[in-house]
């Protein structure tokens, strides 16, 4: 759901992440929702420019939008589940699977284009051994890429999390990754 | 030692830098070592190239230092308090107030950014101190039709990318009778490599509401929104910030001015789809669908969010606008050419020696830009064009340096004026590479709700892939050629009426490129992956 990484990383196809197909095992909804989602609903029900932000704030306080979440905005805003799994699948920013523990998304505006940032993306798929949009199996990182953070004067720019770093190579890349928490250059 | 303020660069391009352990440096030493040293977060002054940036202002004069990353914070103290050596002058942007002796900053003209990095804009007051919400209160006492008449008299134009004139639109928004009426501040920014509407409103987002709350008043607007990217999570926080102060300073809110009347401003924030930039597209995205632009006419003046009159404004054309009120409109257009009023604030980036925000009047010319303030490509590098105006725009080679920055005459090199975005590149970078990078861009970005743009694009950049790696058949050129003609006179919306702008340029300017990738299979500049994906000899 982020655009195309350069022809000579072909990455292969992407994937698309899928809902479920569903099989009836009685009402999934029968329990109410968790009360900080139906929180986030109710504060906008009957909002008529509410869907999107209502997937946001779920997306910011879940890290993903999971099946059962959306089926509870569905009823509960009273859209069809289509509908909003066709604005979910529009925008690039949505997630429906959960993400590992530190996002990275590579910066692949102009600026960084320019500066090399294609070279970082191969780099990190070849050492990471996954593509774009996907997860390394112990769940610790998930690579992205992003259309210009608007750091542009600093590029090749790499988002970790909230934290923007600038002036990247990938060397520099590969660097940062190894020392966030939880990895191999984490000393506590 | 003399007291002094000392500010802090925090935009998302300082941090990036490392302003925020600088500024914690800064915090831990002032108070150990018990300086009269005041400490100010403000906005970027624009010179990224030298973040992370401190300004010392003591009642002499006014000394930028940058780069100030954390280990220089120890010595710029030192140095301040008399002690230690001076501060090398590698790290010293400019000793004079009116930067005159850093052409970066001294050859910009200030207007709409001029109070960034100037201003904490976190504080209402520091906006109030410098003459904030007085343009509101004066627009406020004059009739409507005059405000829309004065703007009409900047010849300020919509500094989106399209130029349309905004005192004309706001005239056709005023004609509706039918409530309720919105405004509507596009701040998606999309051009990958732009940043003037993230640095304008993380630096003083007051100016963006003050815009906006005047471009209401004079279309009568009821309603306002503000649609910006989810990317920019410091500039959402900051105006999310400024609306709430203006709420309690009681410009917005439910009684405004005391008159009774209530005067909300919404935040939407985009979730990462370049087309929502455009504005049908952005209007059907607020109401929270999938953000499939429409057929204009009718145009959002007369026909916007949930079918109501609706005025689109970009970011830096509501931030142009308190100062046409203070300053008078004569005054704002003597700024610019004779077609268009005012300055322009652009991205400079690429491989170009200093990178950063420049505010210029209309009318400079790219040399001026490029050289003067950009200093020329980066390593003394010879430097090969300049992308203007992003994945709708194109390339302006050496040869054409000397045009001027106005609609027209950019438009006459095939390029586009654009939002601003401006990213050159030197004889390291691959022209045809860098078409083909636009076109994934605008491919993956197409919307695909007609066919020219879903189909056609695809088709483009299959053709300019093959390019980049040594497969291109006979007859592709002729093929590319006819497809950008196609693409762009059959689009739905200017997502793909422009997306053949960047092949269109870099084919008229740089055919020995394009004619070394497809014919000798080689990339003159060695980016490309030619022979099918393998390495280049
Ligand atoms: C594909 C596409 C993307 C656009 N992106 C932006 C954008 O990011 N920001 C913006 O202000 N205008 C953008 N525009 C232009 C808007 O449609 C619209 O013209 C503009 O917001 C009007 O404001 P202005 O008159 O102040 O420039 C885009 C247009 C197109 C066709
Ligand atoms: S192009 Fe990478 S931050 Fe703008």
């Amino acid at each position: 759901m982020s655009f195309d990484s350069s022809a000579p990383a072909d990455a292969g196809p992407r994937e698309r992440p899928r809902l479920r197909k569903f099989a009836y095992r009685g009402d999934p909804l029968a329990e109410p929702p968790p009360p900080e989602l139906s929180e986030i609903i109710s504060r906008h029900r009957g909002e008529r420019d509410g869907l999107i932000t209502v997937l946001e704030e779920i997306q910011r306080r879940f890290g993903y939008l999971g099946e059962r979440q959306l089926r509870y905005v569905a009823r509960d805003l009273g859209f069809p589940l289509a509908r909003i799994y066709g604005v979910v699948t529009f925008y690039n920013w949505f997630l429906l699977t959960p993400p590992g523990l530190h996002q990275v998304k590579v910066c692949r505006g102009t600026a960084c284009h320019v500066n090399g940032s294609a070279l970082i993306l191969d780099r990190l798929i070849a050492e990471l051994a996954i593509g774009v949009d996907e997860t390394t199996p112990d769940g610790r990182l998930t690579l992205q890429t992003v259309a210009c953070v608007g750091a542009c004067s600093l590029a090749a720019v790499v988002v970790v999390g909230s934290d923007t770093y600038g002036r990247m190579s990938p060397e520099e890349a590969l660097r940062t990754l190894a020392a966030l928490p939880g990895g191999d250059g984490d000393s506590g | 030692m003399r007291p002094a303020t000392l500010r802090v660069g925090m935009s998302t391009c300082g941090l990036a830098a490392g302003a925020g352990a600088a500024h914690r440096a800064l915090t831990r030493e002032i108070a150990l070592r018990e300086l009269p040293l005041r400490l100010e977060g403000t906005g970027c002054l624009g010179a990224c190239h030298r973040e992370p940036l401190v300004e010392v202002l003591d009642g002499a004069g006014a000394v930028l230092y940058g780069p100030i990353t954390e280990e220089a914070v120890g010595p710029l103290l030192d140095h301040l308090s008399g002690a230690g050596a001076p501060v090398p002058e590698d790290r010293v942007v400019s000793r004079r107030g009116d930067r005159s002796d850093y052409p970066f900053l001294g050859r910009q003209q200030k207007l709409t950014t001029q109070l960034c990095g100037v201003i904490d804009p976190h504080s209402l007051d520091a906006y109030l101190a410098h003459g904030g919400y007085e343009a509101l209160r004066q627009a406020r006492r004059t009739p409507p039709e005059q405000v829309v008449e004065a703007v009409k008299a900047s010849r300020l134009r919509g500094r989106g990318g399209a130029g349309f004139p905004t005192g004309a639109k706001w005239e056709i928004s005023r004609a509706q009778r039918r409530r309720p009426k919105y405004v509507v501040c596009n701040a998606d920014e999309g051009d990958p490599g732009a940043f003037m509407d993230r640095t304008l409103i993380e630096g003083d987002p007051h100016r963006v509401i003050e815009g906006m709350l005047i471009g209401a008043w004079a279309t009568g607007a009821t309603g306002a929104y503000v649609y910006i990217r989810a990317e920019y999570p410091l500039a959402v926080a900051a105006l999310q910030e400024a609306i709430g102060q203006a709420r309690e300073l009681g410009v917005v809110g439910r009684d405004v001015f005391g008159t009774g009347t209530p005067f909300e401003i919404v935040v939407k924030e985009g979730a990462g789809a370049f087309v929502c930039g455009e504005e049908t597209a952005l209007m059907r995205s607020i109401e929270g669908h999938r953000g499939m632009p429409t057929m204009r006419p009718p145009y959002p003046s007369e026909h916007g969010l949930w079918g109501h009159p609706t005025t689109i404004n970009n970011v830096e054309t509501f931030a142009a606008v308190p100062s046409i009120m203070l300053e008078g409109p004569g005054w704002f257009a003597a700024m610019g050419t004779e077609r268009c009023g005012g300055t322009k604030a652009f991205a400079l980036a690429g491989a170009i020696e200093r990178s950063g925000l420049v505010e210029v009047p209309m009318g400079m010319t790219l040399r001026e830009m490029v050289y003067e303030i950009g200093g020329g490509c980066r390593g003394g590098r010879a430097f090969k064009a300049v992308q203007l105006g992003g994945p709708s725009g194109g390339c302006v080679p050496a040869g054409l340096l000397d045009t001027r920055i106005d609609y027209e005459d950019l438009r006459a090199t095939g390029a586009i004026m654009g939002s601003g975005g401006m990213v050159v590149a030197d004889e390291t970078n691959c022209m045809v590479d860098l078409a083909r990078f636009f076109l994934a861009f605008t491919q993956d970005e197409s919307c695909g709700k007609c066919v020219p743009c879903r189909v056609g694009a695809r088709k483009m950049l299959d053709l300019l892939t093959a390019a980049t790696q040594g497969r291109a058949a006979p007859g592709d050129l002729r093929r590319l050629e006819s497809l950008c003609r196609t693409v762009e006179a059959a689009s739905l919306c200017g997502l793909g009426q422009t997306a053949p702008n960047p092949v269109r340029t870099t084919l008229r300017y740089f055919p020995e490129e394009y004619a070394a990738h497809m014919e000798e299979r080689r990339c003159p500049a060695g980016v490309c992956p030619m022979s099918g994906g393998q390495e280049a000899a």
